[in-house]
């Protein structure tokens, strides 16, 4: 990573920046416990957490850089990289499992384009492997952004992928 | 909504609160996660919209309640007066329901529950087996109360419990009353209760922390979840009692990032406790102050381990520390700090209502008290159920859980979620309780309990938990963080027909070895999914390390008749052939799906 590209945050838009300075300004005190919360907000606002966002979010908070990203590098909610528009999220939790949700998981990935981290080439989508969502009556489960399908079989996985690519060309 | 500013002005509130005359029939819809990502949300409109339109809003309530625990065969509606439950509802049988249960008070007959075994149908929760051994407390208002009023948890009793322990016991008297009850910690460990609180209560200090722990790691376990979107004001009655009788000042709840909705219904009760005095200075006009503040955790299975999860709260990484000191002698900036699990401060109040022999009578001498298990996986009745300690697994699994969907033998039971291990047959009639299950080497854990059958794949099942805490690890500590990464890699080798026989005896003693020098929990019991494994199921071991196991569908030549039906279900298209003749899987790209499976109509295909 460039460091210029670190301290520049004119690629950010600037709306969404006062947004989340008067965010952490209304923050209770002391400032650093509430980095979390503050990286919560600023994902929600971006979208994802790139280099110079974190710089910005520690030089508000008062902590070093360094710090900011051990953090969103330790919790696995927190992305550093941008997300498709689409995030297809595919139930790994222990129901779903037994159920099968490993093979769906390796279909969208396949069916995507996308992969572990990454979006797909066209930025349509996001795939993540989460952990029960609470629907394990329903497992297999995969949500898209936040619909919920359940007894997804291996075989639907590709018309689900299609209905949102499909919805994505129109757009 | 005012603040209520004395304990007998809260008594004669509750009293005053008496169900509205004028309601003569209450639709309770599920809004739990399962029933709502099918479209109950959607359904809880149009009834009421047809209230409106026959204007009948006056006399007809339409409540948006908590998980029924029968998520398996939601959405589900439930009715009163009586207690009709319909199951399975859809969005086009509610202008039924609407002319004919509530306009012509005919039952809708075709949705009520269904017994596969008997074919009788049920109309309320006490003739379905599912409910038939179950005891609630901790669910108890789950499916009976809209989460978010607090005047219906009011009416339903809800803190009775904090008015009486204010009014008639001193903070000694409450510890004394939840040792006596032998509550133990439902979040895994199973500690006592009164213990922990006793030990925060003998710190003196300025300051004092209620920590509720609504984290839920295990990747298969939503009873947590369920409390707080069906009950939350009974998990803030148990730590406002808890702040009580250790004099803390201030809670967080520690919840989930991926609980929105029950972050949303937690929002909303603490806000309206807040509004009626039950929370902040001076509550029910007492001397004491208590609040509480919620966090939102970030995706990290080891912030659910206690002093990692105070390590977050403080903004950091989740690592966790040593234990001496515990968190209820040094916690949140080094005060003492009780952590609780959800579960655990739900049956608190019941117990300061109720009294300690009430609860000593439920459930086994050493484990008083009900136990919530989120039951999944190859099991007909998937849900939450609430038994007393002691019930055994073959109740739950067969008598509650109604046995495998297809009748097939059902080969293992896996509890404790990554930390924990699998039941074999041999065990399904040991009571469940702490005691009992250490015994068999096995553990409580949080509650998650997966049905297996015999084509469940139990290294690939001890892998996937051994991926999970692998990759959750916090790497702080070498045989935790490196061990764990070597005995995957082993696992690997052997599923990908790679590995030897010596792979087996390295499995076992690379577990040992992570179990006695890891510093937390995590590192502690990762390897036992796969200990526990190896020692009941060797021979699927085994069919790995000799290259002997198949892994790949086939096609019996006999049976198959040519209909191509398996070769348009397979999503990797591995299946050859043409009309009207004989199918054959290419084994090397076949992925196990089972889709080609359940599509040949004259059972051809061959499982592995
Ligand atoms: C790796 C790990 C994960 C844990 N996850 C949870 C959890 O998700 N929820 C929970 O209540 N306790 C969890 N615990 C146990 C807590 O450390 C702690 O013992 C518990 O919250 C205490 O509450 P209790 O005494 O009411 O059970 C976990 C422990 C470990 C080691
Ligand atoms: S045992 Fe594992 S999770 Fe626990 S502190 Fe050590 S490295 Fe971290
Ligand atoms: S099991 Fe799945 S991948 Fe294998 S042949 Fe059948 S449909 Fe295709
Ligand atoms: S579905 Fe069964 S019968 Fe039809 S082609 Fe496939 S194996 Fe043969
Ligand atoms: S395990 Fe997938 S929803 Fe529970
Ligand atoms: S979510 Fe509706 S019954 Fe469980």
């Amino acid at each position: 990573m460039n460091i210029q590209d670190v301290l520049d945050t004119s690629s950010l838009d600037s709306n969404k920046l006062l947004e989340l300075d008067s965010f952490i300004d209304q923050c209770e005190n002391p400032k650093h416990e509430q980095l979390i919360h503050v990286l919560h907000k600023a994902q929600h606002l971006f979208g994802y957490l790139p280099p110079n966002l974190q710089r910005h979010i520690a030089l508000k908070l008062n902590c070093s850089s360094a710090q900011v990203n051990g953090v969103v590098t330790f919790y696995s909610f927190f992305n550093e990289n941008k997300m498709g528009e689409f995030t297809i999220s595919v139930c790994m939790g222990t129901a779903c499992f037994v159920k099968g949700s490993d093979k769906v998981l390796d279909l969208v990935y396949k069916e995507t384009g996308a992969e572990k981290d990454v979006m797909s080439e066209d930025g349509v989508f996001s795939v993540k492997d989460v952990r029960c969502i609470g629907a394990c009556g329903l497992a297999p489960v995969l949500s898209v952004n936040e619909k919920v399908f359940g007894h997804v079989e291996a075989k639907n996985v590709k018309s689900i992928v299609d209905i949102y690519r499909k919805n994505h060309v129109k757009n | 909504m005012s603040r209520i500013k004395s304990i007998d002005s809260f008594n004669t509130f509750q009293t005053l609160l008496k169900p509205r005359e004028d309601v003569r029939i209450k639709l309770f819809m599920c809004a739990g996660t399962s029933c709502l990502s099918s479209e109950a949300d959607i359904m809880i409109q149009m009834f009421q919209k047809l209230c409106d339109e026959h204007e009948l809003s006056h006399q007809c309530a339409i409540i948006k309640t908590g998980c029924f625990g029968f998520c398996g065969q939601g959405p589900i509606l439930r009715i009163e007066p009586g207690d009709y439950h319909y199951v399975q509802v859809k969005v086009e049988d509610v202008d039924e329901i609407f002319n004919e249960h509530i306009l012509n008070k005919r039952i809708v007959k075709r949705l009520l529950y269904r017994n596969p075994h008997s074919d009788e149908i049920s109309i309320d929760a006490s003739s379905m087996d599912f409910y038939q051994k179950q005891h609630r407390i901790a669910l108890k208002n789950c499916g009976h109360i809209d989460p978010e009023i607090i005047d219906e948890y009011i009416a339903n009793g809800g803190y009775t419990a904090l008015s009486k322990a204010l009014s008639e016991m001193t903070p000694f008297e409450v510890i004394t009353c939840i040792n006596e009850s032998g509550l133990r910690g439902r979040g895994g460990g199973g500690f006592s209760t009164g213990v922990k609180w006793e030990v925060a209560y003998l710190e003196e200090t300025n300051e004092k922390f209620i920590i509720c722990n609504a984290d839920e790691g295990d990747p298969g376990a939503f009873m947590d979840r369920a409390i707080c979107e069906g009950d939350p004001h009974s998990i803030i009655e148990g730590m406002i009692i808890a702040a009580y009788a250790t004099k803390a000042t201030r809670g967080f709840i520690y919840i989930r990032a991926e609980y929105a909705l029950a972050t949303h219904r937690l929002q909303i009760a603490i806000e309206q406790a807040r509004a009626y005095g039950l929370l902040g200075t001076n509550i029910l006009g007492t001397l004491m102050s208590f609040d509480i503040s919620i966090k939102i955790g970030a995706g990290a299975f080891v912030c659910g381990e206690e002093t990692a999860l105070i390590r977050s709260i403080e903004g950091g990484r989740g690592e966790p520390k040593n234990k001496p000191p515990y968190p209820s002698v040094s916690g949140y900036h080094r005060k003492p700090t009780v952590v609780n699990n959800v579960e655990t401060l739900a049956n608190v109040p019941n117990i300061i209502v109720k009294g300690s022999a009430w609860f000593r009578d439920i459930g086994t001498s050493t484990s008083p008290g009900t136990k919530v298990f989120a039951l999944a996986g190859h099991v007909r009745n998937i849900g939450l159920v609430e038994v007393p300690m002691g019930t055994t697994f073959r109740e739950i699994v067969y008598d509650i859980g109604g046995g495998h969907p297809k009748d097939r033998k059902i080969k293992a039971i896996q509890i404790g979620g990554p930390s924990g291990g699998v039941i074999t047959e041999k065990y399904f009639d040991t009571p469940i309780d702490y005691e009992s299950l250490k015994a068999i080497g096995a553990m409580m854990g949080s509650g998650g309990m997966i049905v297996m059958d015999e084509d469940s794949d139990m290294v690939e099942v001890a892998k996937f938990y051994l991926d999970f805490t692998q990759d959750e690890s916090c790497g702080q500590c070498t045989p935790c963080r490196i061990g764990t990464k070597r005995m995957l890699e082993i696992l690997e080798r052997l599923t990908s027909m790679q590995g030897s026989i010596e792979d087996l005896e390295s499995l076992r003693s690379l577990g040992e070895i992570i179990k006695w020098s890891s510093l937390c929990g995590l590192g502690q019991t990762a390897p036992n999914p796969v200990l526990s494994t190896l020692t009941h199921f060797r021979e699927e071991y085994e069919a790995y390390a000799y290259r002997t196991k198949k892994k790949a569908y086939s096609i019996d030549p006999a049976k198959c008749i040519g209909c191509t039906k398996c070769a348009r279900s397979c999503p990797v298209t591995c299946i050859e052939g043409k009309v009207k003749q004989l199918h054959v899987i290419d084994e090397s790209l076949c992925i196990a799906c089972g889709a080609c499976f359940s599509a040949c109509p004259v059972n051809a295909i061959i499982r592995p």
